[in-house]
């Protein structure tokens, strides 16, 4: 069997267009070996997990610095798991209130990375939390 | 459970396509199981293939041929291709942004692939992903390559129609008369047809295709179809060319003979890698091949002789 490579997409839901750290981290995660699929600006929750069923991806990676997260990420977490997709690993950045932190885990997503997160550690989160399929 | 995939498929149902796709990327046991069965269920999509220059505007053509077609009640599958880094491994997969707009429309399924170090401008199971899409019923199957230099023109193995796509600005008419890329085209799209320079590429274009006419025996005689793809600009002329290709090939019989040279290529590229699959993993027991390569390195052995061992003891010598 081939390696196996870790498939990402990297999604930046609702009308904020600030993609300059999706864009890095898009990079980053291709130069970490990864497999990225970038889907650009203005996604719905139901276009980024539509995504990540055609895309058969292992990670989705949100980006929002809009104050919009609490509604678009558990709202993804939420159609993954409709679309059979549970396995499917949801971790988010940007600028994300530490407060709603707990939250936004309680619903499923696995991590938060805010601003001054070592790459290294996103990536080695991803490394090590993605499921087999 | 490889039996409820193979339903799945043959209903069209993407998740069950996705992870074939997957485990055939991944040269998972599982996929050559399933292909076996729904193999039989191929060949009834009509297979176009889109290639040029990184940049040209592939992914947005095919963003507007998918969109012509499903305005046609037709059904897309898509499998777009994108470089995997030499050093890394990893790729960027960028042709999904240009094709949002069918992100939610059942009618179109679109997988991103990267090439895993495979040349000719495609991905080793480029194929195999085309062939899972064509069972699951889509209409069309739309193949885009990497951004291709001059050589890599795999994709008119694949693709019943080619289209390549040229813009402005890359090249004086010599470019035109080369071999390779151009050659290839059964279609040929000048793209950002606002662009400075684009009236002389076209007669540039146009001036290969009648040496072309003049050289050989041609029965098709490509068009040059001009677009601006941003726009939608041409996509209609480009529906029709692709439209009267295929009525072309199917009236000659072409159709089936250039299915069945690909057949026969497919086999035998088929057999090639499985056969280096086996035998490099049986070298690779003991070291076996290191142990060659330091032979051959202090001039002990030459490769020739190592290729004619290796391959004498797993095959008859051939009469």
């Amino acid at each position: 069997m081939a390696e196996k490579k870790i498939k990402i997409i990297v999604a930046k839901p609702g009308l904020d267009g600030h993609d300059r750290g999706a864009k890095l981290l898009s990079r980053i995660f291709a130069e970490a070996g990864m497999e990225v699929v970038y889907t650009g600006l203005r996604q719905t929750p139901e276009m980024i997990v539509e995504a990540a069923l055609q895309e058969d991806a292992d990670v989705v990676g949100l980006s929002s610095l809009s104050g919009v997260h609490n509604y678009f990420f558990p709202k993804v977490v939420e159609l993954l798991k409709a679309k059979k997709l549970a396995n499917v690993l949801v971790v988010g950045g940007g600028i994300i209130p530490l407060e709603d932190i707990p939250e936004l885990k309680k619903a499923g997503i696995a991590e938060i990375f805010g601003p001054g997160t070592s790459t290294e550690v996103i990536v080695d989160f991803i490394r090590s939390n993605v499921k087999a399929k | 459970m490889i039996m409820d995939y193979v339903a799945e498929i043959l209903q069209g149902s993407p998740l069950a396509v996705s992870r074939v796709i997957t485990w055939l990327e991944n040269e998972d046991e599982r996929a050559r199981v399933l292909m076996k069965e729904i193999y039989s269920h191929t060949g009834n999509a009509y297979l176009l293939g889109i290639t040029g220059s990184p940049g040209t505007g592939k992914s947005t053509l095919t963003d507007g041929v998918t969109w012509q077609f499903r305005n046609k009640g037709q059904t897309v599958g898509i499998v777009a291709v994108d470089p995997s880094s030499p050093f890394t491994g990893g790729a960027l997969l960028g042709d999904r942004i240009r094709m949002t707009r069918h992100s939610e429309d059942p009618g179109v399924f679109m997988r991103s692939m990267a090439t895993r170090g495979y040349l000719g401008g495609l991905a080793q199971f480029t194929r195999g992903a085309v062939k899972v899409l064509d069972a699951s019923g889509k209409n069309y199957v739309i193949i885009e390559t990497v951004g291709v230099g001059q050589d890599e023109v795999d994709v008119m193995r694949v693709a019943d129609t080619t289209c390549v796509v040229l813009v402005p600005g890359l090249g004086d008419v010599i470019q035109s008369m080369k071999a390779g890329i151009m050659e290839i085209a059964d279609i040929y799209v000048i793209n950002k047809y606002d662009q400075p320079g684009a009236d002389q590429l076209y007669s540039e274009v146009q001036f290969r295709v009648n040496q072309d006419a003049s050289i050989k025996d041609r029965a098709w005689v490509p068009p040059v179809i001009r677009t601006v793809a941003v726009e939608g600009k041409g996509e209609d002329d480009l529906i029709e060319a692709i439209a009267a290709h295929r009525t072309y090939l199917e009236q000659s019989g072409k159709l089936l003979e250039k299915r069945r040279e690909r057949t026969r290529e497919e086999t035998l590229q088929m057999i090639h890698h499985e056969l280096f699959r086996i035998i490099r993993a049986r070298l690779a027991e003991n070291s076996r091949i290191e142990s060659m390569v330091e032979k051959i390195m202090d001039h002990e052995l030459s490769p020739y002789n190592v290729v004619e061992e290796v391959v004498g003891e797993w095959l008859p010598p051939a009469k």
